[in-house]
């Protein structure tokens, strides 16, 4: 067991191609940085991200699980934000009833020009997350090592 | 208090921004009170930026203002010259009581030299 | 199993700073599959390239993953390397340790930590790559330009010139827009009409472009290549084939108090018209609004009239649907309503006018014959003061834009100096935040009208205008003069800010291509792609995507042109080959992937399968269609079996990535 001082959490990023994913990279260009544990997993849309990842990454160990995506009205597929913006309301509803605190779960809107935006998601998704400390009601401990 | 510190207390207080500021001068060319003012409109809003708080303070024009807040109605940036004159005239209040007007105060202070202005102001301020 | 090979780029130092590049490559060495693991200072390079060519062809490699910057700068590069090593391009995966590792940790431990995650979950999705090959979709070889202004007709025209058809959509009875109504052009003053009507008259004469005046598109559909278009022809309530132009009906018809939206309700117009005289087509049109025929049944003096018999008053709105490989836009602008500037009491006096309708009191073909005359009582202004930025520049509140107009500046100056230059008994005020006239000849335009013209530039604004016993009194402030200026004016004009025009709004929305907070619509790339929407096929021409001049607007329409005519001069368009599939296996028919797909990408049929004991059983299945899918994914979600998924992006793959990042 980690002690909680020094307890980094897992965090996977989920960003949308078009608009999210390029906020991220200009972070990068624009060197704003953010805790090295956010780790991003491009797909195409926000629309792509199956409820069931989240889930999997909350039982192999993630400790937050963040889903950026376009801004409402500006989805290169038009409406894909609106279908993840749904999807997450239940999905985070249904975390919310199994007793997962919802602060590990977050819906973003950054578009490809917020890079600061995005750093100073990240910075304050990671603290909130350490504050909350380990996810260990969902975790498979099949899984862990 | 310092200039700078002045300066920046005086824009707390307006709750405005000069810096939005273009320069374009509406403020000046709809003020009713302009033949009255040895400091227009316009220019007090750069004077604010550029911290010259001292001759603001000293001024007999932040007390013609009418605070009819035509300027702030018409002002294209929304930089709000009338409530910055009204935070300066607070300013030079404060400074004179050394604490905020108290209502209480009001009725006794009526006859003295202070501005009606900074009544309004004090009365707006606690209205709030 | 996969044969994996790993390359590590240092970007310089961009990466090797704070990654330790060789670390990495050893750690992605250990990892199941992987047979090389190497790293190189500029994998991007041609020696880079090369050097992946020769791993894939010396370990026979079914996957590679590159560790360098994002996918979004090389992903491409990469892919080509790959195929011209005889690779599917599909097979490759990059790792993003550039913008999204070593620029933004700063210690080299945890940078290099996170980097062999980053290379892991690259690696555990290659793993399920599969080869993918893009498909081919035909091209529809016709253009479609929406809005018939300069910018429409210099996009049609450059386009059709190319050889290729164009359709023009216009809501107005005839093209021309703005340009049309406009008296000079500055900085050269030559006539707005003598440079446009010749250019209108070629689109008429033009046999590849067809003119559908009067009518707006309703629904678009398809996508890049295969846009499917209905368009509206709004009834004019006259036979086009058969009306001469005469204008014998505008003459005779009755109704003879309709305002001229051509000269801005600066003087009327009857219930048929033809709004000018150069319209194209030169067809009239019926006004509905105001046609006691239409409105009562009684009158029939235009059906009288008419000796070609073209009136047809049961006429009504017509549907053309037509198909089309890519869509311009150019719906141009308006200046804004005045209605929250009521300082200037624009709606207390007539005398206040907009600029545009002052350049119609100025044009020989307007309503005052092109003398100039104040709108009240029709007599010569000695007086007149030009306000500019009115609306432009305001803070982004609800009262006005927060951009420069920019093409305010010009015509004020060309305004000033036309009046001066024709009634030289005239004081003329302009009243500046700045005068911005960037370009070719522009600021020497400017100095024309201060120097040779004596027009009274005033560094200022006017605060207020009040009406008072036939004259404007006018309130500003002169800035550098330190004063209150007070000037009795006869006439103020005013530089309104310009929008875009209302109808840009629902069409974004029907061709999906986006838009600023403006309503301009946003364009590719604001400096590389500047004629291109973001979405594929849709093409920006003119003050649709922000304010313009003429010149301006020219060029970008025969930008916008090129580029249509590099869309059509391919045969096919290579689809994205990342797109949904479905596993008819496990498709149950239940048509919640149909439903969430926005571009109708996704059909049922009934299918045959074989069934047990050598039976066929008829199942309904959802199928693809890969050519108008765009690989976003929501369908994948939708569907309750999993038979859905998408290429590029599987579940699998994704959740393989999920672990290898949680491991």
């Amino acid at each position: 067991m980690q002690v909680n001082e020094t307890f980094t959490p897992t965090i996977v990023a989920f960003c949308c191609n078009w608009c999210s994913y390029a906020g991220a990279d200009l972070s990068g260009t624009n060197r704003l940085n953010y805790p090295a544990n956010v780790k991003i997993i491009r797909i195409p849309c926000s629309c792509r991200l199956n409820p069931m990842f989240i889930l999997r990454a909350f039982q192999r160990g993630a400790d937050g699980v963040i889903l950026c995506g376009c801004h409402p009205g500006d989805c290169h597929y038009t409406t894909g934000n609106y279908y993840a913006r749904r999807r997450m309301t239940l999905l985070f509803s249904m975390l919310d009833f199994l007793g997962i605190e919802k602060e590990r779960t977050r819906v973003e809107w950054v578009s490809a020009a917020e890079g600061a935006k995005f750093a100073a998601t990240m910075n304050e998704f990671v603290d909130t997350v350490t504050k909350l400390g380990k996810n260990k009601r969902l975790e498979d401990l099949r899984c862990a090592k | 208090m310092e200039t700078k510190n002045l300066t920046q207390e005086v824009i707390r207080i307006s709750g405005a921004n000069p810096k939005k500021c273009m320069k374009c001068g509406k403020c000046t060319a709809t003020c009713p009170a302009f033949d009255q003012m040895d400091i227009h409109p316009h220019q007090f809003v750069d004077m604010v930026i550029n911290g010259r708080l001292e001759e603001l303070l000293n001024s007999r024009g932040i007390y013609n203002c009418l605070s009819c807040f035509a300027c702030m109605e018409r002002c294209p940036r929304s930089v709000e010259p009338a409530r910055l004159i009204e935070a300066v005239r607070m300013a030079v209040v404060r400074q004179k009581e050394n604490n905020h007007l108290k209502p209480d105060a009001i009725p006794a202070l009526l006859d003295d030299e202070l501005p009606q202005q900074a009544i309004t102001s004090a009365l707006r301020k606690y209205m709030k | 199993m996969q044969r994996i090979g790993v390359f590590v780029c240092w970007c310089g130092s961009n990466i090797a700073a704070t990654v330790d590049v060789e670390a990495v490559a050893n750690a992605l060495a250990m990892e199941p599959g992987v047979v090389i693991s190497t790293n190189y200072q500029y994998m991007c390079s041609q020696a880079g390239q090369e050097m992946i060519q020769n791993a894939i062809r010396e370990h026979k490699l079914t996957g590679i993953v590159v560790c360098s910057c994002s996918p979004r700068m090389h992903e491409a590069t990469f892919r080509k390397t790959a195929q011209q090593a005889g690779l599917n391009p599909y097979m490759v995966e990059i790792a993003n340790i550039r913008e999204q590792c070593s620029w933004v940790h700063k210690d080299k431990l945890t940078g290099t930590e996170k980097a062999i995650i980053l290379g892991r979950a690259a690696i555990a999705k290659v793993h399920l790559n599969a080869p993918l090959t893009a498909g081919q979709s035909p091209v529809t070889k016709r253009a479609l330009v929406i809005g018939g202004g300069i910018a429409g007709i210099q996009t049609a025209l450059d386009i059709a010139d190319a050889g290729f058809e164009v359709d023009i959509v216009e809501k107005k009875p005839t093209i021309g827009g703005k340009m049309s109504q406009i008296d000079k052009t500055f900085p050269t003053l030559d006539c707005a009409a003598c440079i446009l009507t010749p250019k209108m008259v070629d689109v008429a004469q033009n046999e590849k472009i067809k003119i559908y005046s009067y009518s707006e598109v309703e629904a678009v559909k398809g996508f890049v290549g295969n846009f499917h278009v209905t368009i509206r022809k709004k009834a004019r309530y006259v036979d086009e084939t058969k009306c001469t132009g005469c204008g014998l009906c505008t003459e005779k018809c009755p109704q003879k108090k309709v305002p001229n939206e051509f000269n801005l309700g600066l003087d009327t117009r009857r219930a048929i018209y033809i709004p000018f005289a150069q319209a194209i087509p030169k067809v009239a049109t019926i006004d509905a609004d105001y046609c006691s025929m239409l409105k009562s049944g009684k009158c029939g003096v235009c059906s009288k009239v008419c000796t070609a018999g073209a009136i047809d008053y049961k006429q009504t709105d017509q549907l053309i649907e037509q198909e089309y490989g890519a869509i311009v836009v150019a719906t141009g602008f308006n200046p804004i309503s005045m209605d929250k500037f009521d300082e200037f009491a624009y709606s207390k006096s007539p005398d206040v006018v907009t600029s545009l309708e002052y350049e119609r009191l100025m044009n020989a073909a307007g309503p005052t014959g092109g003398t100039l005359l104040r709108p009240s009582d029709k007599t010569h202004p000695h007086t007149i003061v030009f306000v500019q930025c009115v609306g432009s520049r305001c803070d982004s509140s609800e009262k006005g834009k927060s951009y420069c107009s920019k093409i305010c500046c010009m015509y004020t100056a060309k305004h000033a100096m036309l009046t001066r230059e024709k009634y030289p008994d005239t004081e003329v005020y302009v009243f500046y935040i700045d005068v911005r006239t960037p370009g070719k000849n522009f600021d020497e335009f400017y100095r024309r009208a201060v120097e040779d013209y004596d027009v009274h530039y005033v560094k200022g604004m006017v605060g207020k205008v009040t009406p008072e016993n036939g004259k404007l009194k006018v309130q500003a402030s002169d800035l550098l003069g330190g004063r209150q200026m007070h000037i009795d004016a006869d006439m103020v004009v005013l530089a309104a800010a310009i929008e875009p025009d209302k109808s840009a709004r629902p069409l974004a929305t029907m061709l999906t291509a986006s838009m600023d907070t403006n309503d301009f619509f946003t364009e590719a790339h604001p400096k590389l792609r500047p004629v291109e929407s973001p979405t594929a096929g849709i093409f920006l021409s003119g003050a649709c995507q922000g304010p313009k001049d003429i010149p301006e607007t020219v060029a970008q329409a025969g930008a916008a042109a090129s580029k249509v005519i590099g869309l059509l001069a391919k045969d096919n368009l290579t689809c994205n080959p990342c797109v949904a599939k479905s596993d008819e296996m496990m498709c149950n028919g239940c048509s919640a992937c149909e439903k969430v797909c926005p571009y109708g990408a996704i059909t049922y049929m009934d299918k045959e399968f074989r069934g047990p004991n050598r039976t066929t059983l008829i199942r309904r299945v959802a199928s693809v269609n890969p050519a108008v899918c765009q690989g976003c994914g929501a369908c994948t979600v939708a569907c309750p079996s999993g038979a859905m998924d998408l290429q590029g992006f599987s579940n699998s793959q994704i959740m393989a990535e999920v672990d290898a990042i949680c491991k």
